[in-house]
């Protein structure tokens, strides 16, 4: 057994942030936050000139195909710098998909330019009020026609290219998994609780579609499985990266004569997060295992990992405000933009609950004590 | 990362195989497999006398102690492959619950201090549970605030004579041995004037009386000591050094009780998937199934938690602080497991006849014990704190008694007024 990264991917990490640091501070999450920019461009570009994108893409496709633990962290990375850029849209969903179910004219096609991010990808589920559900989807596509409204869509505003879920009219007893590309659709932005991930409504009207799988929801399940461990480990980047500003704050500011990390209520919440950053962090470590080797374990190892970050993102998230009292409550302080993008990669591919049954689904039958 | 086991660990996992096969108690497994938190079922077997045996037969073969070096009993065997031993163990690790203070705590700091020739002596009859050692460290006025100690050992002649009292000393009612830690100079700072020793628990002047527990049993003990002489060369470390000592052991305590400790998830997962709850398994309701994911996943994070230790180790790094979070995990989390676990079974969650309760009682018993877990060993408090200070760098509690020699620290309200 050896569980650790190696130095190489530890060196692959280490170059990510540095580049990070100096190319995505919170000033640029900002700009896309208050409107000046769509998303990070420049940012978006650097990433993809590094080979970023095509991580674990393999080489015919345009990618280095270094690998899924390289690209978990990676992944890390961008949570801990709230990166504004669609880079888990394009890379953990859209690539992965054409990856997984298409055909080798569309990954020729399309990979290559998602790797140079030229092309930017979005999934787009959700339809309505409520959890999805494959019986609840309305989208329908006839022929190559696709119909219907999808209402939260990341990335959408930017999108070049859409995995959507539609309803055959074939009568498949099963949602399908559609192709459709940004000229076909009518795109309208929507806020949401993270200004800086372009979400929009996406309304298809006859667009033009290219089938990717008819088995689309356990395919869907098959992308989360997968996906979920890429968004985890953004979410424990997300954590640590909040932990790490409590931390700080926590040593310089004084109150009562002292520093406020000194008084055990703000220590001991502070250990808090530790632990469940810390819990979170070896999940996700297994997880990322599991999903290199195409481990049978991957459903449960993912859903553990999603479900223990996205507890350790909104926890550390949460009390990095607290931490900061009135402080943490600014515009001007950054502890908001952790705070929104946790509670909306929390939400995205499906929210606490339903991983927490995923979960509880996937473990082995009677485990004996 | 790789987590298969290299084919020199496949080749020790099967050696370890056909020793358990072989050797191991399997008469006793239908008892311990149902063995609750707290409680080691042996059925109408003495549980000492089998716990004694079982650790006898491994150290006749090489399998106990698996880390130590083999002059003292044990195999110089490495991290992964002293994992490998306890997963193939299994069950019947269960039966070495008397002899982990010994082994894990006090055995660490002995290698650390004493002499060769005692090394010797008492290091492979502790191995292989011939004898069996306490740790005599907390008392009535130090507890977390250890360095508050009072038991007091004075130099005469070649002997030190101690007078004072132990309290809460696991397994002393069943000890040959106990490191102990006493108070040598009162007039300086607290932590300064300590000094520690082991001792032979049959000594004239040790006298021992059972505490009675909050859950009915008496594994816990009052230690007194009256004129108690022990040879200087029974000394761990040197005068006054004795709190230096002590962190050697408190450190081997939380990697000890840290790695290894139950969380109580397979036995409430096991519940769930037969209990019925309003017509089908309870496992089906998304109540049950939030809180049960929860759950394993602080499980897991634990598991994986060790098994990255395990290979930092490996790899010759040190254990650090972070250990700390093993027992505030699991302790929180078996608590809770009990309370859940009782309130599926309505008001027979209340009964805690194991011929009637379900499971012989376990969650009985792990709602009994359990609060004890989160002030064995350090505090949840007492863990934060570490965690806070020594893991992420935050400043110190404002100590009142801080650099104040011992005798003139306020120890009650009324001191201080
Ligand atoms: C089952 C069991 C077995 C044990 N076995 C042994 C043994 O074999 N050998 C041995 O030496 N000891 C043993 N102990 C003793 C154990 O180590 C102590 O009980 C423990 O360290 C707490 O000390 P205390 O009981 O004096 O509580 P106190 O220190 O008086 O604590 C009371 C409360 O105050 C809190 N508190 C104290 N200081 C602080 C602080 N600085 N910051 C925040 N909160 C604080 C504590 O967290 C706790 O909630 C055992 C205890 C139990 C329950």
């Amino acid at each position: 057994m050896d569980f650790d990264f190696s130095d190489e991917q530890k060196l692959l990490a280490d170059q990510v942030k540095r580049f990070l640091d100096e190319n995505c501070d919170s000033r640029v999450v900002r700009s896309v936050l208050e409107g000046e920019a769509d998303f990070a461009e420049a940012v978006w570009q650097g990433l993809a000139d590094l080979g970023l994108h095509g991580t674990a893409i393999p080489e015919t496709y345009g990618g280095t195909g270094a690998g899924y633990l390289e690209l978990c962290l990676v992944a890390q990375q961008l949570g801990a710098h709230i990166a504004p850029v669609p880079f888990a849209s394009s890379v953990y969903l859209v690539a992965e998909a054409l990856l997984l179910w298409g055909s080798e004219a569309q990954k020729l096609i399309w990979l290559p330019k998602l790797c140079t991010g030229e092309v930017k990808g979005a999934l787009a589920t959700t339809e309505s009020l409520t959890q999805l559900r494959p019986q609840d989807v309305a989208t329908t596509c006839s022929g190559d026609r696709l119909n219907g409204t999808k209402l939260v869509v990341s990335d959408g505003g930017i999108a070049d290219l859409f995995v959507v879920l539609a309803q055959p009219e074939s009568g498949s007893p099963t949602p399908a998994l559609y192709l459709v590309t940004a000229d076909q659709v009518q795109v309208q932005a929507v806020d949401s609780v993270d200004l800086t991930r372009n979400t929009a409504r996406v309304t298809f009207a006859g667009a033009s579609a290219q089938l990717l799988t008819g088995e689309g929801w356990s395919a869907l399940q098959k992308l989360y499985d997968r996906a979920g461990v890429l968004f985890a480990f953004e979410q424990l980047g997300c954590a640590q990266a909040a932990l790490a500003m409590a931390v700080a704050y926590a040593q310089e500011r004084f109150a009562f004569g002292r520093a406020i990390g000194s008084f055990q209520a703000i220590k001991h919440m502070l250990a808090d997060m530790y632990v469940a950053m810390k819990l979170a962090e070896s999940n996700c470590y297994y997880a990322a295992w599991a999903l290199a080797n195409n481990s049978a374990d991957l459903p449960l190892a993912g859903a553990t990992a999603r479900v223990a970050a996205t507890q350790a993102s909104q926890l550390c998230a949460r009390d990095n405000i607290q931490v900061h009292g009135g402080m943490g409550f600014t515009w001007e302080f950054d502890c908001h933009l952790y705070y929104r993008r946790a509670n909306y990669l929390a939400l995205e591919l499906g929210s606490l609950s339903e991983w927490e049954a995923r979960l509880v689904d996937h473990l082995p039958l009677q485990q004996s004590a | 990362m790789d987590f298969s086991d290299t084919p020199e660990e496949a080749g020790f996992r099967a050696e370890v195989r056909t020793f358990v096969d072989e050797h191991a108690p399997h008469y006793l497994a239908p008892f311990l497999a149902k063995s609750g938190f707290g409680n080691t079922h042996t059925g109408d077997y003495d549980t000492l006398t089998e716990a004694k045996k079982w650790q006898k037969t491994k150290a006749e073969h090489g399998w106990a102690c698996l880390m130590w070096p083999t002059q003292y009993g044990g195999r110089g065997a490495s991290p992964m492959q002293n994992v490998i031993w306890s997963q193939e163990e299994g069950l019947y690790g269960r039966l070495s619950s008397l002899f982990i203070i010994g082994q894990g705590m006090c055995a660490p700091t002995m290698m650390a201090y004493a002499s060769e020739a005692h090394k010797q002596r008492y290091l492979p009859k502790l191995a292989s549970g011939e004898e069996v050692w306490c740790q005599l460290f907390s008392e009535p006025h130090g507890g977390s605030d250890l360095a508050g100690l009072r038991t007091r050992a004075q130099k005469s002649g070649d002997e030190w004579v101690i007078n004072g009292q132990k309290i809460w000393t696991s397994g002393a009612q069943h000890s040959d041995f106990g490191i102990l830690i006493t108070r040598t100079d009162p007039d300086v700072a607290k932590h300064k004037g300590l000094t520690m020793f082991f001792l032979d628990m049959k000594s004239p002047g040790v006298k021992i009386v059972p505490i009675r527990q909050a859950n009915g049993n008496s594994e816990f003990n009052e230690v007194y000591f009256d004129n108690v002489r022990i040879p200087d060369h029974q000394r761990l470390g040197e005068v006054g050094e004795g709190w230096r000592v002590s962190i050697t052991t408190l450190m081997n305590e939380r990697m000890a009780i840290g790695g290894s400790i139950p969380t109580g998830f397979p036995e409430i997962y096991e519940l769930v998937q037969t209990l019925s709850l309003d017509g089908a398994p309870a496992v089906e309701n998304p109540a049950v199934k939030s809180r049960l994911a929860g759950w394993y996943v602080k499980a897991a994070g634990l598991g994986h938690n060790a098994s990255r230790m395990i290979s930092a180790l490996s790899k010759g790094e040190m254990p650090g602080p972070e250990n700390s979070m093993g027992k505030l995990v699991a302790g929180n989390m078996m608590q809770d497991i009990a309370k859940f676990a009782l309130d599926l079974q309505g008001q027979a969650g209340s009964l805690v006849d194991p011929e009637i309760a379900e499971g012989a009682a376990r969650f009985q018993a792990m709602l009994l014990r359990s609060p004890a877990v989160r002030i064995e060993g350090g505090t949840d408090q007492i863990l934060r704190n570490i965690i806070g200070e020594r893991v992420l760098g935050l400043p110190e509690d404002l100590r009142a008694d801080k650099g104040m020699p011992f005798n003139k620290i306020p120890t009650s309200q009324q001191d201080k007024s």
